[in-house]
This record gives structure tokens, C-alpha cells and sequence, in this order.
């Protein structure tokens, strides 16, 4: 049934219908509503699930980390400084291999203080063994939410999904609730081959020597090249019972382009409507939105951008003293690929805008110059 | 696609207007999209909030910045902030005021709509008296004003998004619906 | 490594990735891994002096002292001989002796 809703709120009926078993979470601006809105609907009884009240994000994940153990499914939402402070029991969840599905609002890291959008917190946690989906809708948000819990546990890893703060946390819009029913359907029971378990007693998470743990590096990475099929399979079972595709990277007016901006989060559905525009023009520009960057997926957007001639990135995100962190991602795919000029420019951090004009002006100046570029940056002010 | 902009003061309902005025828009077969400025609120303090109502998807997220319509719900205001900061040449402004539209002069671009939002309000003891909750009457307005939503569309959105008195609520609507005036 | 991942399964050889579990997770293995091996002293509990105040209970670090009829039972089995529970006991109820006497 369609309804209007905030981003925020998508998420948390997300986990409702994902029939989360376990919800603890610490609260944080811009994420605060989501578990709001999961501790009224646990308080009404409209799902059946403990919610833990925390006193940090640490413990927030170690609570989620103990209760996916035992066959729960787990469930926490939270945004920058919180997503930091977790840091640790990111790596221990991902290295656990448990499917754990969690919301990161993207917000800047302070200081200076901020609570507007920026992809620089979510962006720090790649190398932790974590899927991360980039949701630039909040009918995305609902659905990866369910689609996440789906997929982490065929493969035993957890999902990180992540959007820009207040461009989609605070914005109503129209989102199509599936019904429980469906879901039901399409996500059955989680129930582990290991699990804590009083009965079948277990140690989890003991000393590994050298003698092992280079094997369970690699299992997980097996994990991960096994993700990009298993989220294909279940975006394609999603789309036949709701008529919504989810995949890892969403191409738009690619086919013939001359030239192909490479984007995530609500930029790249701001960069949809520029790319019309554009078209209109007579320019022939697309847009690859990237929805997934763990498990990186290289062969589907090298099957999108093969006979491009030119490829311009934006990044709402920065490692410092390099560059924008797609950008550096794209290009490390193209090596030993193909030999495409990239322009990568850094845009909208800290929640500044991202308009249609800049989207084109950034298009255009692409266009105009031949030449790479490691590191432009859009609108600073100097 | 058409975007609106509301100015109120902290506290006063403006996001809310802004969600209800989605709520009616999507009951009448539209897609919408509503939000506050990004940031904080205090009671009080100016704040705006933005609705974009269009017949597909609404795809741009980034923030209005030329609206088509301005809706102010305290009139005060017009002292204190620009309220056609942006507004598209020929677009409309509608003031929550007791004076009749000549009474504001923006010059001769913009058409200017006002609506005794606040004794709609007080008459059906929305609010209390010293801070009456004026969002639905307004949309009530908006809605005569526009005619992109019809009245019928505008009482399935307050039953829809308000949670209570939604009877008096949607009186109210109907009352600005009907009284609104146009220079 | 030999190691039993199932209850009812025999124990599996683990050469490779290919036969170890998703995560570092294996069935009870301190059932099979007698650390009381470890000890070379023994503490030894005189119940006549025993107050059952439990303290070498709650501060046995392995733990490897229960509670059985009512009173502190060492757990050989685990028990490492480190004798926290001696220097703790208020009554030098605890005293110790060598193994392998």
C-alpha cells in the first residue's frame, strides 16, 4: 500500500517487516526517529522483539553482536560520531559473519559540528567486513532494509545501509509498504547452522592463531564474491513479488554516452534529472548510481562503462590527502581493464547542496576538458 | 512539478503544514515530497518548511529554491524575513491574515491570497487561543487557491496525518476552503 | 587441529578453509581441552575450617570451583593451580600441595 513517510521512518518499518527479533540502539541526530518509531512499535505490540536501551553505540552493536549469536535477528540504527564510536564491534560482527542489518544516516564527522549529510562515517567503516548498500530513496531504505536481512544471512555477512542525512531522513515522500504477508514470503525464519545455544554448547570467537585466521580472512572473502550474486538473486525474487529492482549499480541513459557521471546516495537521483536536462541539450550524458560498494561490483559497472569516452565521479566524501573515495574505487577497477579518463570531483560535503545546476556544471566542465583529474572541488569557496 | 514554501515560527506547525499539504496532494493521485529546512528548530524563530507535488515520482533532492508559492502562516513575519526570496516571477502568495490581500504590497509580480487562518482556527478550537494550530485551514486554502488538490482529497489527508480533532480540522479546511480572498 | 563441529559428528581433521565453519566457532572445545593438565600445585579445601562465605567461588578466574551440596567444590578437571583462591580464603581454609608427589 502506498503511503507517504519520512526516509526515517522507512527504515523502521523496514525492521518491522523484517520481523526483527532484537532492536538496541543509542540515539543520535539524524537517526533518532528511526528507533523512536521501532520502540512505540515494539511498546503497541506490533512486533515481537526486546528492544535494548544502550548506553553508547558500542554497545548498541556488542548487544546486536550477542543476540544475532543466538539466531536473532538483529537490528540497530545510528549516524557519524555513533557509527565511529562502534567501530570495534563493526570488525567483530563482520568477522563473526554475522548477519546483522544496520541503518547508518549519513552525517558529517565533527568538528565542526554538523548534522547535515556526508558520506565521510559510513565510508570509514568499508574495510570492516560489512556489505554497504548507498539508498537514495526512502522507498530504497524499506526495501534494502528487508533485501539486506535477505542476503546477510545466505551469506553470513552484515549490511550496512546508509543515506544522506535530512535530503532523505526528514523528507516525506510516497513509499510503497509491501504487506507482511509478501515479506514473510520472501524472507523466511533466520535460523544458523551455529549459533549460541545453552543446549548444544559452543565457544564463539576464541584465540585463532596464525594457524587459522588467514583461512577465515579468506572465507569471508569468499563471503563477499558470493554477496554480488546472492544480492543479484534476491533483488531479481524481490522484483517479481513487489515489481521494484534492486541491483548493485543502477545505470541511467548509459547506452549511448559520451559521457558517464558516476554517483551514490541522493545525488544520483538529483544527477537523474540532470542527466535529462542535459539530454535535452543534445549532450549524450548518463548516470551510474552505485548502490553497493562491499561487495565492490567491478564487472557490473565495467559492463556499463566499456566504449564510454569519458567518466566524471562525485563524491559526497573525501579521504584526505588523496580524493573522493568512489572515485579512487572506480579507478582501481578500471586498472588492467580499460583506459578511461576520470575527473572526480568532491561535492556536498557537510550537507551543502548538490543542485542540478552543479551537477550539470560539473557535466559540462567534464565534457569541455579531456584531460583527468584526481581531485576537483565543486563550489569551495576560496 | 510545482514547490511551495511555508514560512512560520518555531513551534507553530509549518513542517507540519508541509507534510499535511503532501498528505492532501498524495490523496489526490499525486506524488509528493516535503521537508524542513535542514537544521534546527526553535520555538519561535522563523522557519520554513517546502512541499514539491508533481504527477511522477519526485526525483530532485536538493533543496527549493525558486518555489511557484509562498505560504506564510503569521504575518508577522513579512517584517522580519523576505518571503518572496526566490519566488518565481507570477507566482502566489497566501497570508494566514485578517486583512484583505490589498493590504500587502509585493508590486506586480506575484498574486497575493489571504485567509483568516488563525480565527478559522480559534472557531474550531484547534490550538489553543494565544497559539492557534493553523496548517489545516491553510491547506483548506491552498487547496481553492491551486485547485491542484480538490477539497475531498484535503479531508482524506487531515484523516490521514492528523491524529485527532479531524472533524474541527477539517471544518477549518473548509472554512478557509470557502473564505479565502484574492486581490 | 581435530575438532568436532556437530554434536553427533565425528571429530573432522581440518586441513584448509574448505573444512573449517564461516567463523571461529567449535563445539565445547574446553570439554576436550582439560586445562587442569596445566597445574602444578593442587589447593586443597579444609571443610572443617569452611565458613561457605564463597569468596574462592567468585574469585576462581578459570572458573573452575562450583558449588555442590552446598559448599566449594575444586573442579580438577579445569582448576590451573594458581591459588587465588588460598590467598583470598579469610580462614586459610585453602592450603596447597605439589603435584606429581
Amino acid at each position: 500500500m502506498k503511503k507517504t513517510m519520512m526516509g526515517n521512518f522507512a527504515a523502521s518499518w523496514g525492521a518491522q517487516l523484517s520481523r526483527v527479533q532484537v532492536i538496541a540502539a543509542y540515539p543520535i541526530t539524524p537517526q533518532t526517529l528511526i528507533v523512536e518509531k521501532l520502540s512505540e512499535i515494539v511498546a503497541d505490540g506490533e512486533l515481537d522483539a526486546k528492544f535494548i536501551k544502550v548506553e553508547s553505540e558500542h554497545s548498541a552493536m556488542a548487544a546486536c553482536i550477542g543476540a544475532s549469536a543466538t539466531g536473532a535477528r538483529a537490528y540497530t540504527a545510528t549516524s557519524a560520531q555513533g557509527l565511529a564510536l562502534m567501530h570495534e564491534m563493526l570488525h567483530w560482527a563482520g568477522l563473526a559473519r554475522l548477519p546483522i542489518v544496520m541503518t547508518n544516516v549519513n552525517r558529517a564527522m565533527a568538528p565542526g559540528w554538523s548534522i547535515w549529510a556526508d558520506q565521510n562515517d559510513s565510508l570509514s567503516q568499508r574495510d570492516t567486513g560489512w556489505m554497504q548498500i548507498y539508498a537514495s530513496s526512502a522507498q530504497d531504505i524499506l526495501d534494502s532494509t528487508i533485501i539486506g536481512y535477505k542476503v546477510s544471512e545466505q551469506v553470513l555477512l552484515p549490511t550496512l545501509i546508509s543515506f544522506d542525512a535530512f535530503f532523505l531522513s526528514h523528507t516525506v515522500e510516497v513509499v510503497d509498504m509491501p504487506d507482511i504477508e509478501l515479506v514473510d514470503k520472501y524472507l523466511p525464519p533466520y535460523n544458523p547452522e551455529y549459533k549460541l545455544d545453552v543446549k548444544d554448547p559452543r565457544s564463539f570467537g576464541a584465540l585463532t592463531a596464525e594457524e587459522y585466521y588467514y583461512e577465515f580472512r579468506y572465507k569471508m572473502q569468499e563471503a563477499m564474491d558470493k554477496a554480488v550474486d546472492v544480492i543479484k538473486e534476491a533483488g531479481k525474487e524481490y522484483e517479481k513479488l513487489t515489481g521494484r529492482a534492486y541491483k548493485l549499480v543502477h545505470p541511467y541513459r548509459c547506452e549511448d554516452a559520451d559521457l558517464i557521471l558516476v554517483t551514490s546516495g541522493t545525488i544520483a537521483e538529483t544527477t537523474n534529472v540532470a542527466v535529462d536536462e542535459l539530454r535535452a541539450e543534445g549532450k549524450k550524458v548518463g548516470n551510474l548510481r552505485i548502490r553497493v560498494i562491499r561487495p565492490y561490483p567491478k564487472k557490473e559497472i565495467l559492463e556499463v562503462i566499456k566504449g564510454v569516452k569519458k567518466l566524471a565521479v562525485i563524491d559526497r566524501n573525501i579521504s584526505p590527502g588523496y580524493s573522493g573515495i568512489f572515485s579512487q574505487e572506480l579507478k582501481s577497477a578500471l586498472y588492467n581493464e580499460v583506459n578511461i579518463p576520470v575527473r572526480s570531483y568532491i561535492a556536498g560535503l557537510g550537507g551543502r547542496d548538490v543542485k542540478i545546476q552543479d551537477i550539470k556544471d560539473m557535466a559540462n566542465d567534464a565534457l569541455k576538458n579531456d584531460s583527468p583529474n584526481d581531485l576537483i572541488w565543486k563550489g569551495v569557496k576560496l | 512539478m510545482i514547490e511551495i514554501r511555508m514560512h512560520g515560527r518555531g513551534g507553530q506547525g509549518a513542517v507540519k503544514a508541509s507534510f499535511v499539504l503532501a498528505e492532501a496532494a498524495f490523496q489526490g493521485g499525486k506524488y509528493v515530497q516535503a521537508f524542513p529546512r535542514f537544521g534546527v528548530e526553535r520555538r519561535g524563530a522563523p522557519v520554513e518548511a517546502f512541499t514539491r507535488i508533481d504527477d511522477k515520482p519526485v526525483q530532485i533532492r536538493s533543496q527549493i529554491y525558486n518555489p511557484d508559492g509562498v505560504i506564510v502562516l503569521d504575518p508577522t513575519l513579512i517584517e522580519v524575513v523576505d518571503v518572496t526570496k526566490g519566488l518565481k516571477k507570477g507566482g502566489w502568495i497566501l497570508i494566514n491574515s485578517d486583512k484583505k490581500p490589498e493590504f500587502y504590497d509585493f508590486g506586480d509580480d506575484y498574486k497575493v491570497y489571504t485567509v483568516d487562518a488563525t480565527e478559522i482556527a480559534v472557531q474550531n478550537r484547534l490550538g489553543s487561543r494565544t497559539a492557534p494550530i493553523v496548517n489545516t485551514a491553510i491547506v483548506g486554502a491552498f487547496a481553492k487557491l491551486t485547485g491542484i488538490v480538490k477539497i475531498d482529497a484535503v479531508f482524506k489527508g487531515i484523516d490521514n496525518s492528523i491524529p485527532r480533532s479531524q472533524e474541527a480540522n477539517k471544518r477549518a479546511a473548509k472554512q478557509a476552503y470557502d473564505a479565502i480572498a484574492s486581490r | 587441529m581435530v575438532i568436532k563441529f556437530q554434536k553427533n559428528d565425528k571429530p573432522v581433521k581440518i586441513t584448509g578453509a574448505k573444512d573449517m565453519p564461516p567463523m571461529p566457532a567449535a563445539l565445547g572445545s574446553m570439554l576436550q581441552n582439560k586445562t587442569g593438565s596445566w597445574r602444578n600445585v593442587r589447593p586443597i579445601i579444609d571443610y572443617e575450617k569452611c565458613i561457605k562465605c564463597f569468596i574462592c567461588w567468585k574469585i576462581c578466574p578459570e572458573p573452575a570451583i562450583d558449588i555442590v551440596d552446598e559448599l566449594p567444590v575444586i573442579n580438577y578437571d579445569y582448576c590451573k593451580g594458581c591459588l587465588m583462591c588460598m590467598e583470598e580464603c579469610p580462614k586459610d581454609a585453602i592450603s596447597y600441595e605439589k603435584e606429581g608427589k
